[in-house]
């Protein structure tokens, strides 16, 4: 109980825009040398990783296109979470957090779709096929597209916060969708074999560069993320003081 | 319950504008599809099903921005959500998508057999067609409510509306094209497409007054 009291203690602390701000100035350095650093560890390690025997050269594309897909499914999951904290516990800076993670889950599904679509094009020949995979990921995309739409479509933000937070916890059916589309149907795309319940399937010598890759990616993600939130807390602040502003001089003129 | 059914029944129909138009929308949306794919009657029976899909899935859209609008302008909105003891949000929200659904979305199913005879299809398929059309719209409607609620706060939501909901409605028209091809096609089987979509059908009735009733009552204040 007291645990739960001073785990929800501190995690109100972050409440407060100018505490998180502080946090944020402290790690973020770090964060991003971090990202940096595991991200040029992973593509060189890509890089050395021996050649697949069917796909050449083309499987090094593995490494960028798989942390992508992974990380466009991840931050819909950090979507809803955060929207979950906007509509239960009214989290103040669970808005800041969906609105800012809308466009950088949104660039990262984009850059899975391009990148499979140049791997699609010397493995199965074709740029683009309608298979379950491909086509519930493309929902994703339009659904990012649809919500960023949608943050910014009211003036009022904290009410565009509570719009988007349904909105993303109603389409977050889709995450299981694409986890599972090549499961449930036959489809062009391989099936998973990386996250298996009888181990990876995927031999270890290109299995670490792959993990080592999503790593760093994910530490992109988050330092994006991080810079956005801050970018829009700073965004707000300056709504703010002009307002206050414009007021003040309105008060001056009368 | 079932006054405010009949009450907003009789708003759909009577009001105008509502289920006619949306029929003369998905005549003309039918119409216009011979003249873009040519008139080869093989091709349209073989297009058929998914035309009058798309075709209802779109014109079962028109009709959703006025779900929420004029019960928010008159003030019986806010009545709704405050007689939360007596009557929970959600279940007035569920009777409002169903009767949106018996005013304007029925109607189109009963028109989808004659446009099914324009598309030259057999009468195997256009009976199929119409009977996942009857199980699937209703899915429609209560995804639509959630995007109708979310835009009542808009001042311009018509267009967002289509842009959030076409992309949960995918599912609703996979299975139910797929099973009105199973329909006519031999070797697939006709029952398990069929059965998910009434699953959907099921599941988008409960997520969708639940999220629609939170969008209402968060925008409220």
């Amino acid at each position: 109980m007291s645990d739960a009291a001073a785990q929800s203690r501190s995690w109100t602390d972050f409440a407060n825009p100018a505490r998180f701000l502080a946090l944020v100035e402290r790690v973020l350095p770090w964060l991003a040398a971090a990202a940096v650093i595991v991200t040029a560890l992973g593509l060189w390690m890509a890089f050395s990783a021996p050649e697949e025997r069917q796909q050449g050269i083309t499987v090094r594309i593995m490494y960028i296109h798989v942390p992508f897909a992974w990380l466009s499914m991840m931050c819909y999951v950090v979507m809803a979470a955060a929207a979950l904290g906007t509509l239960v516990w009214r989290h103040p800076l669970a808005d800041v957090a969906l609105k800012s993670a809308a466009p950088v889950g949104a660039a990262f599904t984009a850059l899975a779709l391009a990148t499979g679509s140049i791997w699609g094009k010397p493995m199965w020949g074709t740029w683009w096929v309608w298979d379950a995979r491909l086509t519930s990921v493309f929902v994703l995309f339009i659904m990012y597209l649809g919500l960023i739409a949608l943050t910014r479509a009211l003036d009022d933000p904290s009410r565009a916060a509570r719009a988007a937070a349904v909105v993303t916890l109603v389409g977050i059916v889709n995450i299981p969708i694409i986890k599972f589309s090549v499961d449930w149907w036959n489809t062009l795309h391989q099936p998973a074999s990386v996250l298996r319940m009888d181990g990876p399937t995927i031999h270890p010598s290109l299995l670490w560069p792959l993990l080592v890759c999503a790593l760093g990616f994910t530490l992109i993600f988050f330092t994006l993320h991080l810079m956005a939130m801050r970018n829009e807390i700073w965004r707000r602040r300056v709504a703010a003081m002009r307002r206050l502003a414009a007021r003040r001089a309105d008060a001056a003129g009368a | 319950m079932l006054a405010l059914y009949l009450r907003d029944l009789r708003l759909g129909v009577r009001a105008g504008g509502g289920g006619m138009t949306a029929i003369v929308f998905f005549l003309t949306l039918v119409a216009t599809v011979p003249f873009a794919v040519g008139p080869d009657l093989n091709l349209l029976a073989r297009i058929g099903p998914a035309i009058l899909w798309i075709g209802a899935l779109l014109s079962s859209l028109l009709g959703l921005d006025r779900l929420f609008q004029a019960d928010r302008d008159d003030g019986a909105l806010d009545l709704f959500a405050m007689s939360g003891e007596t009557q929970p949000l959600v279940l007035t929200v569920l009777v409002k998508c169903l009767a949106h659904w018996t005013a304007s979305v029925l109607p189109l199913v009963v028109a989808a057999p004659l446009f099914g005879v324009f598309m030259n299809m057999q009468p195997a398929a256009i009976g199929a067609t119409a009977l996942t059309l009857l199980a699937g719209t209703p899915a429609i409607a209560f995804i639509g409510a959630v995007g109708a609620a979310v835009a009542v706060a808009l001042p311009r939501g018509g267009l967002l509306v289509s842009v959030l909901i076409l992309p949960l409605a995918i599912p609703t028209l996979i299975f139910g094209v797929s099973a009105s091809y199973a329909a006519v096609n031999t070797p697939a089987p006709f029952l398990p497409p069929f059965l998910i979509l009434c699953a959907i059908t099921l599941f988008f009735a409960v997520i969708g007054p639940f999220a629609a009733a939170v969008a209402l009552r968060q925008s409220a204040d």
